[in-house]
């Protein structure tokens, strides 16, 4: 087969990370893996799990304030409980998760 | 798993420091299990692309015959960016195209993981996957097992390996390791970017197998400390970027953004043209300095790879080797409690023992004060750079002006934007603590 060497001249298309995250297979668990002190949340100016999060996996909701754990977005990397305590993180349920073909 | 269930060695985490333990613990006829929470070794694995293989080619000489390796790295460059230019340093090099090809090569985790750990299993270890676990089981102090999150699922050891990862969850936990905290641990996110091979090979100047290792520094993360990356794979490129958390924490920035900021910028988005985006992946790398270091030996217990902070936080970005040693070590200091049937914490002294003797530590008490010294330099990583390449670029920009007035232009800049005396003491430092 020959490649057509103009189909490669063209840029690369970013993806959405919403399209990113659609990428990575995923099994998800009944109960999330993920725990917010909501309290401490509420009290972090900077709300740094909301920004921090590679997945984005923490929303504001703007009605209470609370903060939202999407857990099923969740690529286990644990950062969000090194950025903010206020975070607890365990692993996901044996065999759900994360399956990564690349890595 | 019935209850009573019992090994003579209990591995937790199938990845390249617990494979390589469960490797050279089962060629000497250790009875050994491997617990991996993912649905195979490597599931839940990922790092920048780099492979040095020193220890693994002294496991399993010439693995690349029939490890699944991506390309040989025969082509390095460091690069500072800002804005608009690179100023960088290439170093390419035939000497690496031959046997054992310097010891580098470019690896995708979820197929090199699993080939390394079923060379473990060939050898006779036991590896069960889909199975997390929760904690570690104590008796007066002693680890003498793990619970894991199967039914019946404990599991006895005369001793446990813990090989969780960065992500360190255990080890800290039972406070055999100081806490992860935003300034000794990285994030790094990462694309695998699809591309035919004829196209990088074309695009990278390669033949072949040969691959290529690009790094960026400086303006291509915002001035952070951390650093961007392309490597290339046989019939892709890894690229990504990874910052302290700190850093992501001051800039109140996200991951993905300082990615797509790396991605678009001018000196790196012809280098994805065409590309497809197939994976996106992230994961923390630990950047202990050597000096918080835990033990990494208990009663009953062993720590190693990434959950004991064995990465060295240089330049050389270096994990997985030191991971797989670290395994080695960990197998050897099992063997010789085993002949003396003490699995004491003064007998597993011996772990810590060869680490020190090893490049291992004398690596990590090399670099033991990058990480703080960048942090507390900050113009090591933005106003530097930035400078270096702004000299260079009028150093080399052609116009009328005479090379004298040039000159004296670039010595004014200079003078006016560096304190002598400081930029001497941090250079006398960065030689110290980073070179």
């Amino acid at each position: 087969m020959s490649i057509d060497v103009r189909e490669y001249l063209k840029p690369h298309k970013a993806l959405s990370l919403e399209e990113r995250l659609g990428l990575v297979k995923r099994r998800f668990a009944d109960e999330s893996h993920i725990t917010v002190d909501q309290d401490a949340f509420r009290a972090d100016p900077t709300k740094a799990v909301l920004f921090m999060c590679p997945a984005q996996v923490f929303k504001l909701n703007g009605e209470d304030g609370s903060c939202i754990v999407n857990y099923e977005d969740c690529l286990e990397c644990g950062t969000c409980q090194v950025a903010r305590r206020y975070t607890t993180w365990n692993n996901p349920q044996g065999g759900y998760g994360v399956t990564y073909h690349y890595g | 798993m019935s209850s009573d269930e019992r090994f003579e060695v209990v591995i937790v985490g199938a990845g390249p420091a617990g494979a390589a333990a469960a490797l050279a613990l089962a060629r000497e006829g250790v009875e050994v299990l491997v617990l991996e929470r993912g649905d195979f070794p490597g599931a839940k694995n990922l790092f920048g692309g780099i492979l040095y293989t020193s220890v693994v080619n002294e496991l399993i000489p010439e693995f690349w015959e029939t490890a699944p390796v991506e390309r040989h790295i025969v082509n390095r460059r460091w690069m500072a960016l800002d804005e608009d230019t690179q100023v960088g340093l290439d170093l390419k090099s035939a000497k690496f195209d031959v046997p054992p090809y310097n010891n580098t090569f470019t690896a995708l985790r979820a197929k090199w993981d699993r080939w390394f750990a079923e060379q473990a299993e060939e050898a006779g270890a036991m590896i069960i996957c889909e199975t997390n676990v929760e904690e570690m089981i104590l008796d007066k102090g002693k680890v003498v097992g793990v619970r894991t999150g199967r039914d019946d699922g404990d599991v006895y050891a005369d001793v446990v390996i813990l090989a969780e990862g960065a992500n360190a969850l255990l080890a800290e936990r039972a406070g055999f390791r100081p806490q992860m905290a935003p300034k000794n641990r990285v994030n790094a996110v990462k694309e695998v970017i699809a591309l035919p091979p004829e196209i990088i090979e074309d695009r990278f100047h390669l033949e072949g197998r040969q691959g290529m290792a690009l790094e960026y520094f400086g303006g291509a993360v915002k001035g952070t400390v951390g650093s961007g990356f392309i490597y290339t794979n046989h019939d892709s490129l890894s690229v990504g970027v990874g910052c302290l958390i700190e850093e992501f924490l001051r800039l109140e920035m996200a991951p993905y953004e300082m990615l797509d900021w790396f991605k678009a910028h001018p000196m790196v988005a012809p280098l994805l043209r065409g590309g497809e985006t197939v994976e996106y992946a992230t994961k923390m790398i630990p950047e202990d300095s050597y000096d918080s270091l835990s033990d990494l030996y208990e009663d009953g217990l062993l720590l190693i790879g990434d959950c004991a902070g064995l990465v060295n936080p240089s330049i050389h970005h270096e994990g997985t080797n030191l991971a797989m040693a670290s395994g080695v070590a960990a197998a050897e200091a099992v063997l010789a409690a085993r002949e003396a049937n003490d699995y004491s914490k003064a007998r597993l002294a011996t772990y810590r023992e060869r680490l020190e003797e090893s490049w291992v530590m004398k690596d990590l008490k090399r670099y033991r004060d990058t990480v703080h010294f960048l942090l507390d330099n900050p113009e090591m990583v933005s106003d530097y750079p930035d400078l270096t390449i702004r000299l260079i670029r009028r150093y080399f920009t052609i116009d009328d002006t005479p090379k004298d007035d040039v000159l004296r232009e670039l010595w004014k800049t200079i003078r006016d934007e560096v304190s002598f005396f400081k930029m001497a003491r941090q250079m006398w430092r960065a030689r110290k603590t980073m070179l």
